[in-house]
């Protein structure tokens, strides 16, 4: 997010690391103030030893596929096989217009990028030597659920509250099941937290802003930042009853307390 | 605060005086264009739970209009001249004019302005309140004054409907069903006085234009619909307060505040009256309006989370009010059944009664449902009174094999396993490891796991038989479905020369004696099956595979006979049916894309049309599916999303059905077995 040092990411991932956390999350955005996402995993990978590297999501058809594939290939053998890809279309038609990349038609493409990734790992041309990254497909249309269902190895859910998350993960296994994919989905959702007063209006403040494209619907994200150690502790509960299997916590201000913070409130829970 | 309401009716009246008790230092002033006592509409409902959030909202106008309802827990179905009543469903119905009376009081008790006969044409005219609560209906001017921030969408739907009162008190909630040479009548009627019921007549419009009541007057249209339902009023009237036609609009708002404008009820949706939820949902958004503003003193803070609350609520309705109206659209499809069973598909339209919840509201209700179900099976009648299994565990008879029980799927205890894609011939895998039905090699591996079957459970096994088309030659889907095969792969055959996607092989058209080929195949592994004793056959005419390429004017740009008319397009996958069925005594399923999910591809109404044919071949049973034609389509993965296919075809092409599509649940295959929407349900999950 905006403000972040490169000392405070890296001390982030560092400490979620020796705490028992098992992924770190990061998202994408192109015209905003914010680390580009595999250069900031390749960073955190340097100084963590475990935790599972993730983005959530990661812009696919802004990117160049090939280049694409060689970097994340990179991440995840630079961590030793732990970075998982989350990709999606995104929802900013403005990192679209910044990139130069025809919005038009981005979720067909996306699907020709998805199965395009898997061609270049599987065949190992470009290197480095890798059978690539777990991949993740996000997006809330039944387009994108057909196309996780079709190439992915699961689910992002984009946020929201836990019952949300449950009719979503049920169509998830549905087209999961309907393109007669073995075994099941994975499925990681996400949350927003922030905790301490000054950091409510702040958090309450870099949302709105965050979310401003999306017009009234900015509103109701901002109220739905988690702002008590109860909201939170009840968050993953619902979460891990709808089938969650990975539940990334989203910082809504920059500093290494609210991670503190977050870090007592999940040490209560059991 | 000083807030101006927009709307005298129940929801503007009932903010009002909310707002006013927890704030009395609040200026609340109602403005309505109409008079006091004017009234549109007859009597309103409430559930048992909104009569609760109404006592614990104001508990003075609560007991106000305890004294004054009317309560009942029956549901009464009158079709092909029985009743069927269904008991255990509470609900109380109040005048609408009543309530307007005690609300009114109750406004003007807590000094609250009331302004009527006042027309408010700007919002300006307001001045300077710090909140407007636009509670001024579905035309409203809180609403039109900012269409682009509320973003509201309009639906229309197919039937005319009337409001009527009629000056009898029925003792139930009644639904009649009535068939006259113009079309099918229905009634929703409901009693909300010691004296007086709503009688809401609802008709098609082609009924309507039919029987002439496009042009006629306000006591024509009553004329007809007293001798219509003369039998049920038992010679009393029916009432008209400006009665006139019309049509049901459902409305959906993105947003219900913008600035310092609020929309409660009908102004910001609405829920189409089968489910009789509308001064409900307007009062509870009052309620909960209200009780955001006392949450937070922040005014946008408070709306949003008025929204948050209440939209999620109001969508929930509108889903079970889209399905209820839909059955009502269609509701001469059902005309062929049993009551019994009319009136379980009836109470279950909305989903939100399913079988378990009537067999908690209604036993003796589900055990005539149950009986009715294993009667109409065994084809003996004489099981009313007797205990009868839940539909899921009744025997299904097909061609003179029985199928031990309803599900369908890998389950164990399944009555019917429906095997994985076998190939008719090695050019029609889907991959390597597809197994191929055409010779000694697979004929043992198939006997072997057939008699597994036979040997473990009383489980049928049907044989699923396809050729993979142009979607032949990939890699195991554990790898990511319809990657191509990078080496070893063979050439690919389908209605016309087009690749399933940008990175497969492009088919050949497949020629005349290359079908006369496959059919042969099909008829030799259904030679080969039989000798295996499989109990059923499932021809795969579905996903994109050979067939259905032909199916589909997506995939199928054929200039010959096979290609154009949904005739030609069918005549090569019939040609195969009827072959198979030649070679085949035993129960043949078929399984087809009941819809591409693509504009400009097959439908439901194509699906139906189809299945016809394919009975008329000798289909035994329906298996719809769905997608999968083209690469990329619109899906919609929704709880129970291949039932309403299953349903039409089921009832409108008269052919039994096997449904699927994200069935989870025994309750689910319980409720769908006995509303008739399918003989048998795949369990997924």
């Amino acid at each position: 997010m905006p403000g972040t040092s490169g000392k405070l990411l890296v001390d982030w991932a560092r400490r979620a690391d020796e705490t028992r956390f098992s992924s770190l999350g990061v998202v994408d955005r192109l015209a905003y103030a914010n680390y580009e996402p595999l250069t900031a995993l390749a960073a955190a990978a340097v100084v963590t030893k475990r935790i599972r590297l993730a983005t959530m999501i990661l812009i696919g058809p802004l990117r160049n596929t090939v280049l694409l594939a060689k970097q994340a290939a990179t991440v995840d053998a630079l961590s030793e096989g732990r970075l998982t890809l989350g990709l999606a279309v995104g929802a900013r038609v403005q990192d679209y217009e910044v990139a130069g990349v025809d919005a038009r038609g981005r979720g067909r493409r996306f699907g020709e990028q998805l199965e395009l990734l898997r061609d270049i790992w599987e065949e190992g041309r470009i290197g480095p030597k890798h059978r690539g990254p777990q991949i993740l497909v996000g997006g809330s249309s039944g387009e994108a659920l057909a196309r996780m269902a079709r190439y992915a190895d699961g689910y992002m859910h984009g946020g929201g509250p836990a019952r949300a998350f449950a009719a979503t993960a049920s169509k998830v296994q549905a087209a999961w099941r309907d393109l007669g994919r073995p075994g099941k989905p994975a499925l990681w959702g996400m949350g927003y937290f922030a905790l301490g007063d000054e950091a409510v209006r702040l958090g309450a403040d870099y949302l709105r802003h965050y979310y401003a494209f999306t017009g009234p619907f900015a509103e109701k994200i901002t109220a739905g930042n988690l702002i008590t150690p109860g909201t939170i502790v009840d968050f993953i509960r619902g979460y891990e009853d709808a089938g969650c299997d990975e539940l990334v916590l989203f910082p809504t201000v920059a500093g290494i307390d609210q991670l503190n913070r977050l870090i007592d409130v999940v040490h209560a829970i059991r | 605060m000083k807030y101006a309401v927009l709307g005298g009716g129940p929801a503007g009246l009932y903010f009002a005086l909310l707002a006013k008790k927890a704030d009395p230092a609040a200026e609340v002033h109602v403005i309505e264009r109409n008079p006091p006592d004017a009234t549109f509409g007859w009597g309103v409902v409430f559930s048992e739970e909104t009569l609760g959030a109404l006592r614990d909202a104001d508990f003075e106008s609560h007991e106000e209009i305890l004294a004054s309802f009317a309560r009942w827990n029956a549901i009464d179905i009158y079709f092909r001249d029985t009743r069927v009543r269904s008991r255990g469903h509470v609900f109380t119905g109040i005048s609408r004019k009543v309530l307007l009376g005690i609300l009114q009081r109750r406004c003007r008790s807590l000094e609250i302005q009331l302004d009527f006969n006042r027309e408010v044409r700007d919002l300006a005219e307001l001045g300077n309140a710090d909140l407007i609560v636009g509670a001024d209906g579905i035309n409203g001017l809180a609403r039109r004054s900012q269409e682009q921030a509320f973003a509201p969408r309009l639906t229309a739907h197919p039937t005319k409907y009337v409001w009527f009162g009629a000056d009898l008190a029925l003792d139930a909630f009644t639904f009649i069903f009535r068939r006259n040479e113009h079309g099918l009548f229905q009634v929703h009627a409901y009693p909300f006085d010691a004296r007086t019921s709503t009688f809401i007549v609802e008709c098609p419009e082609e009924t309507w234009r039919s029987a002439g009541l496009d042009g006629a007057s306000e006591s024509q249209s009553l004329d007809y619909c007293s001798d219509l339902f003369a039998r049920e009023l038992q010679g009393r009237k029916l009432l008209s307060n400006r009665s006139t036609w019309l049509t049901f609009l459902t409305l959906r708002s993105m947003s219900w505040h913008h600035d310092n404008v609020v929309l409660v009820g009908d102004a910001a949706h609405t829920a189409h009256f089968s489910i009789g939820s509308g001064t409900k949902l307007a009062m509870e958004d009052s309620i909960g309006l209200v009780g955001a503003l006392r949450r937070h003193a922040d005014l946008k803070t408070a709306l949003t989370e008025y929204e948050l609350e209440r939209q999620p609520v109001v969508e929930r309705f509108q889903e079970a009010a889209a399905e209820s109206s839909a059955y009502f659209e269609h509701v001469s499809r059902y005309e062929g059944f049993s009551a019994t069973q009319f009136a379980f598909n009836l109470l279950t339209r909305s989903r939100r009664i399913t079988y378990t919840n009537l067999s908690q509201r209604d036993p003796g209700l589900v055990r005539s449902v149950d009986a009715m179900f294993a009667g109409s099976a065994t084809g003996r009648h004489d099981g009313a009174g007797r205990l009868s299994p839940p539909p899921m565990f009744v025997t299904f008879r097909v061609r003179g094999k029985e199928i031990p029980n309803r599900v369908a799927g890998s389950t164990p205890g399944a009555g019917l396993a429906i095997s994985q894609f076998f190939a008719v011939s090695a050019d029609g895998r889907i991959g390597p490891k597809t197994p191929v039905l055409d010779g000694d090699e697979q004929r043992a591996a198939l006997k072997s796991q057939i008699d597994g079957v036979h040997r473990n459970s009383g489980t049928r096994f049907a044989l699923q038989l396809g050729h993979a088309g142009r979607r032949g030659a990939t890699r195991p889907v554990s790898d990511g479905v319809d990657r191509p095969l990078r080496w070893g792969g063979w050439p690919l055959l389908s209605a016309s020369p087009m690749p399933y996607s940008p990175r497969t092989r492009i088919p050949r058209e497949i020629t005349k004696a290359e079908m006369q080929v496959v059919t042969e195949a099909f008829a030799s592994a259904t030679r080969i099956a039989q000798e295996c004793q499989v109990d059923a056959l499932e021809l795969n005419f579905a996903q994109g595979y050979l067939l259905a390429s032909f199916i589909s004017p997506l995939s199928n740009q054929r200039r010959d006979n096979f290609g154009g008319s949904l005739d030609n397009r069918l005549r090569f996958p019939l040609q195969v049916l009827a072959e198979v069925r030649r070679a085949w005594a035993g129960p043949l399923i078929v399984r087809l894309t009941a819809d591409d999910w693509v504009v400009g591809g097959t439908g439901l109404d194509d699906a139906v049309e189809i299945a016809r044919m394919l009975k008329a071949h000798g289909c035994d049973l329906v298996h719809p599916v769905f997608g999968q034609t083209v690469l990329e389509s619109r899906p919609d993965y929704r709880k129970l999303f291949g039932v309403p296919a299953s349903d039409r075809i089921r009832n409108e092409a008269g052919v039994p059905t096997i449904a699927s599509g994200n069935i989870t649940t025994s309750d689910e295959i319980n409720t769908i077995l006995a509303a008739g929407r399918a003989d048998l349900c795949m369990l997924e999950g």
